[in-house]
């Protein structure tokens, strides 16, 4: 592995060059908690040292060997209480100068610690924090900040997901085989919400959440880079891709949420979706089609229409009924019904949701109103449509959603002509 | 997802509490910080604040220039805010778990309380119409 060119800025060196040190450090002193926070001590002392000092000449070795000296005082301060059984650990200690023993990183190490960071003992807010402070390299500061919380609570919910991994006896190594598979859709779903959380909040006083996205994307090129055979982690980069290309269209300039058929698509960022379809379409024929996969070819379905009118319907109907064939989400549900009214009209769609709406996670959910409203809309009963657009607005948590369900009520309240039928 | 609890009491109540002695009082102001600390311990305190007493309340309209219009006599049955905790976790059921704890804060003479607290979801910029 070769060093980083030194022109690039120090605070994007220290996030490259975290999870590579923290591998190493996790590695040799076997305490991930630890060695987690003696890694983040390192990084702050870079952040304040080297753009005064200079860069060192081996960044990685000056972490790796500040980090182990962070360490090495926590061993020492812990077996003052503990003598007999760290004798193991202070032997660690005592070893030879890091630089020259074992400060270079396993190709693997940053895919283990994704694999700690996404373990199923934790809750996924917990998850989330620690995957973007110990793989992401954000401070605690960044990501209370991103997530609009006190420092102090986010650093106790960091410290509280490490003692979970500790309680659980995980070992700072590969998950067995058998285990592997699962525990690589934890890490996917983890990074799919880290996504989700910049994604969905382009708008208003979050704005800077936005950076949740662009990490999200880093760390899934990154968990690409260590698996490049596994197809459902290009489908997730992919889907991210797609996606966010539609990041500049979907809100206005005060923050109102613009529905996809209304976007300005010349907004959109042709590069990533030219690299998405790209990558999507090397994966999808080696076979194993998996949910991103599947949800990343409905948005390059969308992406790939130059109006909202020349939308292949039919195409995003079929991919959906794969998808709901082997994902059990809720909302799978209600983009199908979508599908199905824009393919076989409004009255298919409204069937369809009548059909899920007992469902317990739907039953209360705003969505399931606002698509009614929406297909009431399309199906020319204004009335019927108000009247759950407003429902909706009451059930959101969102302030933006609810915003734009509310004016969604409020056009068709206000508007004298009839509804033109899209059927 | 965050929630605001909210502990509201009308003026006979703020009376009430008025009275409390001493010993109540300091069970009662132990168990508040307890309460807190142990929001920041399980990493989901955002914030809390104490109200002042409702005999300070005004409530104020803006005149026919825009100058403040207070008015200040509230019926004895209306409800003041007396103070609120905003939590950020992970369903609404670890909210009202919280709020149950909330609501035990010890009343007058060492009773366990079983205070009202409302608990309301804080709107997030969080937008997930799937556009």
């Amino acid at each position: 592995m070769t060093e980083p060119p030194t022109d690039v800025p120090i605070e994007h060196l220290l996030r490259e060059l975290t999870p590579q040190v923290l591998g190493i450090v996790a590695r040799r002193f076997r305490d991930f908690a630890a060695a987690e926070d003696a890694v983040q001590e390192s990084l702050l002392a870079a952040a304040t040292q080297w753009p005064c000092d200079g860069l060192p000449e081996n960044p990685r070795a000056w972490l790796t060997q500040v980090a182990f000296r962070r360490m090495a005082d926590y061993i020492r301060s812990e077996s003052a209480r503990h003598r007999r059984e760290n004798e193991a650990a202070l032997e660690a200690v005592r070893a030879p100068h890091p630089a020259t023993v074992d400060a270079s990183p396993q190709e693997d190490d940053t895919l283990v610690l994704l694999f700690m960071c996404c373990h199923p003992a934790l809750t996924p807010a917990s998850a989330i924090a620690l995957t973007l402070r110990a793989v992401g390299g954000l401070t605690t500061a960044e990501i209370a900040h991103a997530f609009l919380v006190p420092e102090a609570t986010m650093a106790q919910r960091i410290s509280r997901a490490k003692q979970s991994i500790k309680d659980s006896g995980t070992p700072f190594q590969m998950p067995t085989p058998e285990d592997r598979a699962h525990r690589l859709r934890a890490v996917l779903h983890v990074l799919y919400l880290i996504f989700n959380e910049g994604y969905t909040t382009s708008a208003g006083p979050a704005l800077r959440r936005a950076d949740l996205s662009a990490e999200a994307m880093r760390l899934a090129r990154i968990l690409r880079q260590l698996q490049p055979d596994d197809t459902e982690v290009a489908g997730l980069l992919a889907l991210m891709l797609l996606t966010d290309a539609r990041r500049l269209a979907r809100t206005s300039a005060v923050g109102e949420l613009i529905p996809l058929a209304q976007q300005d698509r010349s907004l959109w960022d042709r590069q990533q979706i030219v690299e998405g379809v790209a990558l999507l379409s090397a994966t999808l024929p080696k076979g194993s089609v998996g949910p991103y996969q599947l949800q990343a070819a409905i948005s390059a379905v969308h992406d790939e229409a130059g109006r909202a009118d020349n939308t292949d319907w039919p195409q995003i109907l079929a991919l959906y009924d794969l998808l709901k064939r082997m994902s059990d989400n809720p909302m799978v549900m209600l983009n199908h019904a979508i599908a199905a009214a824009m393919v076989n009209g409004p009255a298919k769609g409204l069937d369809l949701l009548d059909s899920v709406a007992a469902d317990p996670r739907l039953a209360d959910h705003h969505r399931l109103d606002a698509v009614r409203a929406h297909l009431f809309e399309l199906a020319g009963d204004r009335t019927a449509a108000i009247k759950h657009f407003r429902s909706a607005a009451g059930k959101t948590g969102s302030l933006p959603e609810r915003n734009y369900l509310l004016a969604q009520a409020a056009r068709l309240s206000s508007d004298p002509r009839p509804i033109h039928n899209h059927e | 997802m965050k929630y605001i609890l909210m502990m509201n009491a009308s003026k006979a109540h703020w009376d009430a509490y008025a009275t409390w002695s001493k010993d109540d009082l300091d069970a009662n102001v132990a168990f508040m910080r307890a309460f807190s600390k142990e929001l920041k311990e399980q990493g989901v305190f955002v914030a809390t604040e104490g109200l002042g007493w409702p005999q300070q309340a005004k409530i104020v309209r803006a005149g026919k220039d825009g100058e403040p219009v207070t008015d200040g006599i509230f019926p004895e049955s209306k409800e003041f805010l007396a103070g609120y905790w905003i939590i950020d976790v992970e369903s609404p059921e670890q909210a009202y778990r919280i709020a149950a704890r909330a609501s035990a804060a010890p009343g007058p003479g060492g009773t366990h309380g079983s205070m009202p607290i409302e608990v309301r979801q804080v709107l997030s910029g969080f937008a997930d119409l799937g556009i």
